[in-house]
């Protein structure tokens, strides 16, 4: 008899702690297409969720994957795919919907060398806005950035969370060097795990408005099978999930859709900041390049210079206040990211009118420690 | 809105939602009204359904039926029903939806659940044009069709559903009309009560779009179907549709195979030893 | 000695607020019971009214063409 939480040390690679975080948060669903560096999330779950009763499919693309992860999404189990830049690409819409309709699901992206095919098997960053902007329409997205493999498998733990606690899609923003980077990985006790699962409606089905909320702005959530008989779509829609044309329709539910995660900010955001107390020089950065940045930090300060580093964590909804605040006496901020100038125009936003230097690094390997020193020291002077 | 309506099928229905927005003479209200005549007859338990529709005019069906209903995105009403069928057996997903929307945008979708034989349903509302945005050619289209994108005349040449979905392994494959209205209920009652991939041609008049352009009254098509269509036992690959040869409605595959639900089951068992 | 049988007789009724005027029942009815009325319903259509009701062989085809669910049948409340 297979267990469900593997309890225990492991040394294992970022998709693999990432599928196993998918099981032990209780994901009974998931969908994928083949696509390098995810690809061994899905191989991993085709030989564990058959032993443990769950569904496996992989499907003709990726849009069928996440149109039947929003399916079962709605048919009550907690629901994942995994994939790389242009399985996103492919899947935006259907993102959209998930949003639209409150589906609680994760989207796992395993980051690689773009536009297009790029180079699939090279880690990058350079997804990050894409996760935010690419559904049409206004949306607000929540999206983690592990730097580790134990964050693959305690940030997909914790992305099923926060997809349950606000009915909406949570991307996972790992990349190819995280994906396939063996490491330590300490799967906890069940006892010491969070488990989040969305709220069910406590109306009578003739009463049940399956869109009307409380303060929360999140509606209780009733699936298919349950007796509700709702009706969803992706069209707008009043409170009882019928198409609604109407100008304050329009109004109040997109406002209701993106504020009840940008008004929960506070409450969302992570970060993790390494001497940011006294520092001059602030360094932002994020998943693997964060690696770097933190010894950069490191070698700046036995060099004497105050530096400090502000983790991002989750990058959305972006922490522009916890930002702004850490930054709030620096003489100069430092971005380093795997892409061409991404997150660095969120930073210079909420930093403004603090200088910011950009270390921009395209091709597989994030900025050494050096290259960020540097920009430290330059800053410094 | 109108005020509350006594009907034998309210409790299937939500009236509160009538009349529908479908035109004059739409097949698609008699196809509506097919399926929850099944569903009647049947006292199918309406918690064990969803009905699920992608985009087009026949993707509001989903909104009229008192039961779990969901209005997908274009195309994706297949795998979205894949998603419920295979995450909880309890639940027969019926899928409501057009000629464009499950054999153009859809069609990739439409060939592996069929393949894969997901229980489910599905009724194709085949009224040979995009009706919703205004009668363009479609995969079904006959040839020379002048509509809006086709001025010169459709170049395509149009599929012929049921040899399709058949060959692409449905374990249940029918064609009937709006206007064979008992054999179509019949058929879905078949086909709710059938484990397995179960498919439904049904020919509708498309009376603003497709009439329109035809110069068709919605009598005139109504007539049409009733006049063309013939029921016969053939092969489901001598059924084309072509104009001025009879259209051949009635059954054409109905076997039973293990669901992919059963596999997925036997797969766990073997994984579990 | 021939045994007759009586066929029940449905009433057949029309919800007139939910007609859209497409003519189905008064085309298909096999034994004509429907016909054009001079009256229009609150959307302004011309609704069509039972002219030959006792005609009825309670087909059902009426109530099953109808795109709108505007013609239901029912049981008659005698014997």
């Amino acid at each position: 008899m297979s267990k469900s939480l593997l309890t225990g040390k492991h040394f294992v690679h970022g998709d693999w702690a990432c599928a196993e975080g998918a099981i032990a948060a209780g994901c009974g669903y998931f969908a994928a297409y083949p696509i390098t560096p995810a690809t061994e999330i899905s191989e991993h779950i085709a030989s564990r969720f058959p032993q443990l009763g769950r569904r496996f499919i992989q499907f003709e693309d990726e849009i069928g994957a996440i149109a039947s992860v929003i399916g079962a999404s709605f048919s009550g189990m907690k629901a994942m795919t995994a994939t790389s830049g242009p399985g996103i690409s492919l899947m935006l819409e259907n993102i959209g919907l998930a949003v639209m309709t409150e589906a609680p699901c994760v989207i796992v992206n395993v980051m690689r060398g773009g536009p297009s095919t790029g180079q699939p098997t090279m880690g990058a960053q350079a997804d990050v806005m894409q996760c935010r902007w690419g559904a049409h329409g206004d949306v607000e997205i929540i999206a983690l950035a592990p730097q580790s493999v134990q964050e693959c498998f305690d940030l997909t733990v914790h992305a099923f969370n926060l997809a349950e606690t606000y009915r909406t899609p949570v991307f996972l923003l790992s990349d190819a060097n995280i994906g396939h980077m063996y490491e330590k990985l300490e799967i906890p006790a069940k006892e010491e795990i969070e488990f989040v699962n969305r709220k069910k409606p406590k109306t009578s089905p003739s009463d049940y408005k399956p869109y009307l909320a409380d303060e929360t702005m999140v509606p209780p959530m009733a699936c298919f099978g349950d007796g509700y008989r709702f009706y969803s779509t992706g069209l707008t829609h009043n409170e009882m999930g019928y198409p609604d044309m109407s100008v304050d329709t329009q109004d109040k539910l997109v406002r209701r859709l993106c504020d009840k995660i940008r008004k929960n900010t506070d409450k969302i955001t992570m970060t993790e900041a390494i001497m940011t107390d006294d520092c001059e020089i602030l360094v932002v950065a994020y998943g693997v390049t964060a690696r770097s940045a933190a010894s950069a930090v490191q070698m700046a300060r036995s060099e004497g210079i105050k530096a400090g580093l502000l983790r991002l964590i989750s990058l959305w909804p972006f922490p522009e206040i916890k930002l702004s605040e850490v930054a709030n006496d620096v003489k100069g901020v430092v971005v380093a990211e795997m892409n061409y100038g991404q997150m660095v125009r969120e930073v210079e936003r909420s930093v403004k009118p603090i200088p910011v230097e950009f270390i921009p690094k395209l091709g597989e390997n994030p900025p050494s420690p050096d290259e960020i020193l540097a920009k430290i020291r330059r800053l410094a002077q | 809105m109108t005020e509350h309506i006594d009907h034998y099928l309210a409790d299937y229905l939500r009236m509160d939602r009538f009349p529908h927005i479908w035109c004059v003479g739409c097949g698609l209200g008699i196809i509506l009204k097919s399926y929850v005549q099944a569903l009647y007859e049947l006292d199918y338990d309406l918690d064990k359904i969803v009905t699920v529709s992608g985009i087009g005019c026949a993707g509001r069906a989903s909104g009229y039926v008192n039961t779990d209903a969901f209005h997908t995105t274009h195309g994706r009403a297949l795998p979205f029903a894949t998603g419920i069928s295979t995450s909880n057996t309890d639940l027969k997903p019926v899928v409501i939806s057009g000629d464009g929307d499950l054999f153009a945008i859809g069609g990739n979708h439409l060939i592996h659940a069929a393949r894969r034989n997901i229980n489910m349903l599905v009724i194709c509302s085949n009224n040979y044009n995009y009706g919703m945005t205004g009668a363009q050619y479609g995969p079904t289209t006959p040839l020379d069709m002048r509509t809006p994108t086709s001025p010169y005349g459709n170049i395509e040449n149009p599929f012929n559903l049921v040899s399709l979905v058949s060959s692409a392994g449905a374990t249940m494959v029918s064609r009937w009309t709006v206007y064979h209205v008992h054999q179509l209920k019949n058929s879905i009652k078949k086909g709710l009560q059938k484990n397995g991939f179960s498919f439904i041609e049904v020919l509708s008049p498309c009376t603003t779009g497709y009439g329109r352009l035809n110069k068709m009254s919605p009598i005139d098509m109504m007539r049409d179907l009733k006049e063309t269509c013939k029921i016969r036992k053939v092969h489901p690959t001598e059924a084309t549709i072509e104009p001025g040869k009879e259209v051949i409605i009635g059954d054409f595959v109905d076997v039973e195979k293990p669901t992919y639900s059963d596999v997925l089951d036997q797969v766990s068992r073997r994984a579990s030893k | 000695m021939l045994k007759v049988i009586y066929l029940p007789k449905n009433k057949v009724k029309i919800l007139k607020s939910l007609c859209k005027g497409c003519g189905y029942c008064i085309e298909f009815c096999p034994k004509n019971v429907f016909e054009l009325s001079d009256e229009l319903n609150e959307k302004g259509v011309t609704v069509p009214e039972i002219v030959r009701g006792d005609e009825c062989i309670s087909c059902g085809l009426c109530v099953m063409l109808c795109p709108d669910f505007a013609i239901t049948m029912e049981e008659p409340d005698n014997e």
